[in-house]
């Protein structure tokens, strides 16, 4: 009956389009197998098969894949330039961190190193995006306990971060802000102050989270001890990010292989050495606090030094004076047309940054031409899709959101 | 730790199973071996301090008629050696794409290997669940990211319009 | 129906009228009599609720609209969990080849009239993703009412979009002629060519 579908002049039968529903079926005695997702609230594009014993998980299948979209093989028939667009699409809301990499590994193979001022600028967008990144991983985990009011308030006080994003790059997510050689544009007049008034709001929300979100007894009876991932199956996992250092391992990649200006940065690594769901939350609350302290630097930093070129003298030399009578008067940097006819000498590199999920790499390959021969990319979110399978079973299917939304999954990034 | 000094520490450490060491920009070791060794050289590598695959990367040469699997190697718990990835590279012909898996040395090879096989079509003998992870069968059939697979770059879809 | 006539003749027997010639003559006097259709597609037209189907990375301004400070939900617009009770399917973005499938089964449970709006440059017409062997065309696979362009749309355009959605439903009478005639007669109904389930293992 619902099954029926009308058309103009035919009718077709659900059971014609050959569709399969989704179900749960018996594999065993008393052993089920149920889908999870794709459509699902806030586990996105990603779809768990999980085995149940009764309430208990025996197996759990991630299938993941949803919205792969191919981007490695798209990257070797586009100019080196177009990649940067391509990637980022990855993970939108982190678009600095996801592509800053693909960024420094050609810079490496061409032998050139952008100037300190926009290293500066590529570490303050870097953590602009971190924490929007983190208020957004909050506002999903909130979808996903059923605590609406911690929606609203990340997401809110996201919009804080994207706006600044937006008044710096022009594009709210999409920034494609580190180009080859710098950064597109230097900082409007009055950024820094208004950056400091946000540092100063964020601040203060991170107490008013903690008090209705991270102590409130309902979140920490479902994310004590939930999920628990020790420090030497972390290891094994090859899990990354705030995950791994929730776990005690103090890996991160601006501290074991700083690249840009962290090493100049004064700021801490948070670790935790609980490995649960509740210290995966905490981790990323702190991890907001450092982000703050680093950005309070790149501001003074700011102030105290004048404006200079923000592109590498190979890029820059070769513009016509109009482009820098634009950057001397507004500070945006136009790209010369010597993107587009760029060469990479042939050669490889590997180049990896800590994004808000994790650690990204990127092997590049080139062979001289205007294309890359070869790009790997291997994504935070990827590395971290390991824990549905090793250490999802054995709890229940109510905890499964609570760890899903703990790791902060993103499908889009996993899947490339 | 320089990369030199790493250099001859692998080298003392595999011994004769290194054919090649190239330094790529001061921070990325390629170790190339023979596919026979190589199950043998992840177990001492292992032992050495490079606790987890970071990446497994495959690349088609399809003039040379071979593909390069490299297992791209980091740490966690060592500092010294976290600065530096060593990629431990092995050729295998095109025609015949069969080779042994990690998955019990390196856990985290895992849905790498199985990526690796639906993109390249390499069959990892004795990998427990060998399946496509994120293509569908029908495309994964395909092997999209060979090289004689071809998608084109359409330049006319900008100027198609009069 | 029951019939009985005056005297109770009829007691103890049940006649079931013709129900199909009953629904008419209730959809004629509802519909055309009393103007009920106006009521429909108001109705309609202020409770319009997205399914929550992400489908790529447009949905992190898909999730923003919904947020305090584009507040969509003034909108009469709410992204609800289970496609039964949802009547809107916003694609954000990308479909890939492995989506394509989940996107026509939830698609299919929705109940009637039910509404499309395509998010984003990838849903348009594959975006920058356009030469990929991995996508499929939104419009291969559902109806689409609305389309925003963009890569990412602003939440504003989510907005928008939703807007215009409900003139046209306004506008055009789209929910009271599917009342009327049984099928949308503003919209061709899509059905996909090729079999997008076809890799399905179940």
């Amino acid at each position: 009956m619902s099954g029926i579908i009308r058309t103009q002049g035919a009718q077709v039968g659900f059971n014609d389009l050959k569709l399969p529903g989704m179900w749960s079926r018996k594999i065993g005695k008393d052993l089920y197998e149920i889908f999870i997702g794709p459509q699902h609230p806030g586990s996105g594009h990603m779809r768990i098969v999980i085995r149940v014993d009764g309430d208990v998980i025996v197996e759990a299948d991630p299938d993941m894949g949803y919205v792969h979209r191919t981007m490695e093989k798209l990257s070797e028939v586009r100019t080196w330039i177009k990649g940067i667009p391509l990637f980022e699409r990855m993970a939108i809301h982190d678009a600095c961190n996801v592509t800053l990499p693909y960024v420094r590994a050609v810079e490496k193979l061409m032998d050139i190193e952008a100037p300190e001022r926009a290293k500066y600028l590529r570490v303050l967008l870097c953590e602009i995006n971190r924490i929007a990144a983190f208020l957004y991983g909050f506002g999903i985990f909130g979808v996903f306990l059923g605590h609406s009011t911690m929606y609203m308030w990340p997401f809110g006080d996201r919009e804080v971060w994207v706006e600044l994003a937006e008044w710096l790059t022009g594009a709210r997510l999409t920034h494609s802000y580190p180009v080859f050689g710098g950064v597109r544009r230097d900082v409007p007049a009055g950024f820094t102050d208004a950056l400091r008034k946000a540092i100063r709001y964020m601040r203060k929300r991170l107490e008013d989270y903690r008090k209705i979100f991270v102590d409130n007894p309902v979140i920490r009876a479902r994310l004590e001890g939930v999920g628990v991932i020790p420090k030497n199956l972390a290891i094994e996992l090859g899990i990354t990010g705030p995950n791994l250092r929730a776990s005690g391992v103090k890996y991160d990649v601006r501290l074991n292989h700083p690249y840009e200006v962290y090493d100049q940065l004064d700021f801490e690594i948070p670790v935790f050495q609980e490995g649960d769901a509740y210290a995966r939350v905490w981790q990323r609350v702190e991890e907001i606090k450092q982000s703050l302290n680093i950005l309070e630097q790149v501001a003074d930093w700011l102030d105290k030094h004048p404006r200079t070129p923000i592109l590498h003298d190979k890029f820059w030399k070769t513009a016509p004076p109009l482009y820098k009578k634009i950057f001397e008067e507004t500070g945006r940097a136009k790209l010369g047309a010597v993107y587009a006819i760029m060469k990479v000498p042939a050669g490889k590199a590997y180049e990896r940054a800590e994004t808000a999920r994790g650690e990204i790499s990127y092997y590049v390959e080139s062979n001289g031409g205007n294309k890359p021969y070869r790009i790997r990319i291997h994504s935070a979110s990827a590395r971290n899709a390991l824990v549905y399978k090793y250490i999802v079973p054995g709890h229940r299917v109510m905890d499964l959101p609570a760890i899903y939304g703990s790791i902060d999954y993103f499908p889009p990034e996993a899947d490339r | 730790m320089s990369p030199e000094e790493l250099v001859e520490r692998i080298k003392s450490l595999l011994g004769e199973f290194v054919k090649d060491v190239k330094i790529w920009k001061n921070d990325y070791i390629e170790v190339e071996v023979d596919k026979e060794n190589i199950e043998e050289v992840a177990k001492r590598m292992k032992e050495f301090g490079f606790d987890h695959v970071k990446d497994l990367t495959v690349v088609d040469y399809m003039k040379e008629g071979f593909f390069r699997i490299i297992y791209n190697l980091g740490s966690y718990d060592n500092f010294e050696l976290s600065y530096y990835i060593v990629g431990i590279a092995y050729n295998i012909p095109r025609d015949k794409p069969v080779t042994k898996t990690l998955y019990y040395t390196y856990t985290s090879a895992d849905f790498q290997e199985r990526e690796a096989y639906e993109a390249f079509g390499i069959i990892f003998e004795g990998h427990p669940d060998l399946r496509p992870v994120l293509l569908s069968p029908p495309v994964a059939e395909l092997k999209p990211l060979r090289k004689d697979f071809v998608v084109k770059e359409d330049p006319e879809i900008i100027t198609k319009k009069k | 129906m029951m019939i009985m006539d005056g005297n109770g003749n009829g007691e103890g027997k049940v006649y079931v009228g013709n129900i199909n010639v009953s629904a008419r003559k209730a959809r004629k006097l509802l519909m055309s009599d009393l103007k009920l259709g106006k009521l429909v597609d108001w109705g309609t037209a202020f409770s319009l609720w997205p399914i929550h189907l992400t489908t790529s990375c447009c949905g992190c301004e898909f999730a923003a609209a919904w947020s305090p400070r584009y507040d969509n939900e003034q909108h009469g617009a709410l992204p609800w969990i289970g496609p039964r009770q949802t009547n809107l399917i916003i694609i954000e973005g990308t479909v890939t080849k492995k989506m394509a499938c989940a996107v026509r089964i939830v698609w299919e449970q929705m109940p009637q009239p039910k509404f499309a709006i395509a998010m984003g440059a990838c849903a348009l017409d594959g975006g920058i993703f356009y030469n990929s062997y991995n996508i499929v065309r939104p419009w291969q696979i559902v109806p689409v009412d609305v389309y925003i362009p963009g890569c990412p749309p602003r939440p504003e355009s989510v907005a928008k979009s939703i807007i215009m959605l409900q003139k046209k439903i306004r506008e055009k009478q789209v929910a009271s002629k599917f009342i009327e005639e049984g099928w949308r007669p503003d919209k061709e109904y899509v059905i996909p060519k090729e079999d997008l389930c076809s890799w399905w293992r179940g």
